[in-house]
């Protein structure tokens, strides 16, 4: 293979690494919104506080002398995301619950004050100065032509591929096989019948930002350890980002969320390596506004379609 | 076993209901007519709860139910085949008959689909389509067997005839009528005051949300003023 060809497919495997985190935040955007047709402003700051609770716990679990890694990282990922899981159901408990039936717009500047008073809180209890933890996992797999270029797939990055896939696979399962994941699709579809069939909405809706937060916590464990930092504004721009993935791929639909990801991390990557990496934010931004202009439900979004 | 006493019903400041006292009994399928905009659909959707009666009460078998949320109100032994069918387009007709028993055992669920099944036999040869690609009478007929998955002991059916070809509409009053034989009671909203009142016990009519008459089905469909009204003269 070439070096340009080389080069290129180092890209996309940095590419397709951020693109996974991306899809993992961007399923809580896009099932809320298939649920209740409301964005969760606060959902970026769910990713930080998982990120910031499993930089906690393998902080400490390596200060009282623990050396198996696997298992550290396997503590630090359960309770990441448990704690995370409470706080998305706080947020819909708090946010958007009793909201419930006023103009959309209330609860969308709810959630929008419930993302400063999280990113303020973690601020106040964490500084707001970058934490760091020293790289946990290192080593990485080369390939290619010393000589040219030498793509390196590293064993994180690995990691990230394998357990996004992990966590799509299991969601999907869950969301097409399980009782409750076939209500969740009835409730997306017609909140108010699904109540007449006496199931509690409510506790659907508050499950959809459980598992929302949940899969936000594991993004925030992977990026939290491949970046190797963490500040209280990691959640805004992360949250934008996968945002845009799940409008790109089309908001409500779940693997509109995974592909809208993969695309933009790819296109991120490939953007920052040919041009100036100022130009990535244009350049994924720009794609959004013209998968809008010329398919406004996205790429993999169902149109609006009229009840007859 | 349906009991309604006194009930009014509010959207915001806009009276619905006034004063609405009806009965259903064991084993009876009862009719409510009226016409457009009578309030047939909200005395419906009142005893489900959503939306709650200002004031008056709903008994269902002996208990009080008036005041329950919804999602309470329709695990008591009461089901609904709503106003516009309101299946889940998206889902199979499986996964919607499935819907319908979410709080019963697998085995029960699977007695139940057979005996749906074997009563909608179209249903059985659309199982894994999705429901919205289906023509109004089978979505219609998935709604009912929607209903009948969680074996209610009283269906509400809110106007089951509307849009469909008349010989939909015959299969569908004949199904209401072998439900009430399996023992299910019928409380039945219908424009089709003709079809509803024959196969009826006893019938209410309804107009600007009181009850301005009651009956048997025979009476009512020999009055005077219901043929003038609702039956074309």
């Amino acid at each position: 293979m070439s070096e340009a060809s080389l080069y290129f497919l180092q890209q996309l495997i940095n590419g397709l690494t951020i693109g996974s985190t991306y899809a993992l935040i961007a399923i809580g955007y896009t099932m809320v919104y298939g649920i209740i047709g409301m964005i969760n402003f606060a959902h970026g700051e769910i990713y930080m506080i998982g990120s910031y609770i499993s930089f906690i716990v393998i902080a400490g679990l390596l200060g009282m002398g623990m050396v198996a890694l696997p298992v550290i990282l396997i503590i630090a990922l359960v309770i990441a995301v448990f704690i995370a899981s409470t706080y998305g159901w706080a947020v819909e408990r708090v946010a958007y619950r009793p909201l419930r039936g006023s103009n959309r717009l209330i609860p969308l500047i709810s959630a929008i004050g419930m993302s400063i008073f999280l990113q303020n809180y973690v601020v106040l209890a964490q500084g707001s100065r970058d934490v760091a933890l020293a790289p946990q996992i290192s080593g990485s797999w080369t390939f290619g032509d010393p000589q040219l270029f030498e793509v390196s797939l590293s064993y994180m990055q690995l990691i990230i591929w394998a357990v996004t896939l992990v966590c799509m696979t299991a969601l999907t399962l869950f969301i097409s096989r399980s009782r409750m994941g076939r209500a969740c699709r009835a409730c997306s579809e017609d909140q108010g019948m699904t109540n007449l069939l006496g199931i509690d909405t409510n506790r659907t809706i508050a499950m959809t930002f459980i598992i929302g937060a949940a899969l936000a916590a594991v993004a925030g464990l992977l990026l939290g350890l491949y970046y190797g930092v963490v500040n209280p504004f990691v959640g805004f721009i992360a949250g934008l980002k996968a945002f845009t993935a799940a409008v790109l791929g089309g908001i409500g639909s779940i693997p509109g969320a995974m592909l809208g990801g993969l695309i933009l991390g790819v296109t991120e990557a490939l953007t920052s390596a040919y041009f100036p990496s100022e130009y990535k934010d244009v350049v994924s931004f720009g794609l959004l506004i013209l998968i809008l202009l010329f398919r406004p439900s996205g790429l993999l979004g169902k149109p609006e379609v009229e009840k007859v | 076993m349906l009991q309604i006493n006194n009930v009014n019903t509010h959207y915001g400041p806009i009276q619905a209901l006034h004063d609405v006292s009806l009965e259903v009994k064991k084993g009876e399928i009862v009719t409510l007519i009226g016409a457009n905009g009578a309030g047939k659909t909200t005395l419906m959707m009142t005893i489900c709860g959503d939306p709650q009666a200002t004031s008056g009460e709903i008994l269902f078998d002996g208990k009080p139910i008036s005041g329950m949320p919804t999602a309470q109100i329709m695990r008591q032994g009461l089901a609904i085949v709503p106003e516009g069918r309101r299946v889940f387009a998206r889902l199979t007709v499986q996964e919607n008959l499935h819907m319908g028993a979410y709080f019963r055992t697998k085995a029960e669920y699977e007695e139940t689909l057979e005996e749906v099944l074997l009563l909608f036999p179209r249903l059985r040869e659309r199982i894994n389509q999705r429901a919205g690609t289906m023509s109004g009478g089978e979505q219609q007929m998935l709604a009912i067997g929607r209903a009948m998955m969680s074996k209610p002991r009283m269906i509400l059916l809110d106007e089951p005839s509307l849009g469909l070809a008349p010989i939909i509409i015959q299969q569908i009053f004949q199904i209401i009528q072998k439900l009430r034989d399996d023992g299910v009671t019928i409380f039945l909203v219908e424009q089709n005051a003709n079809q509803a009142l024959k196969i009826a016990d006893r019938g209410y009519v309804l107009e600007n949300g009181r009850v301005v008459l009651s009956g048997s089905g025979a009476d009512l469909l020999d009055d005077e003023n219901v043929r003038k009204a609702y039956l074309g003269g």
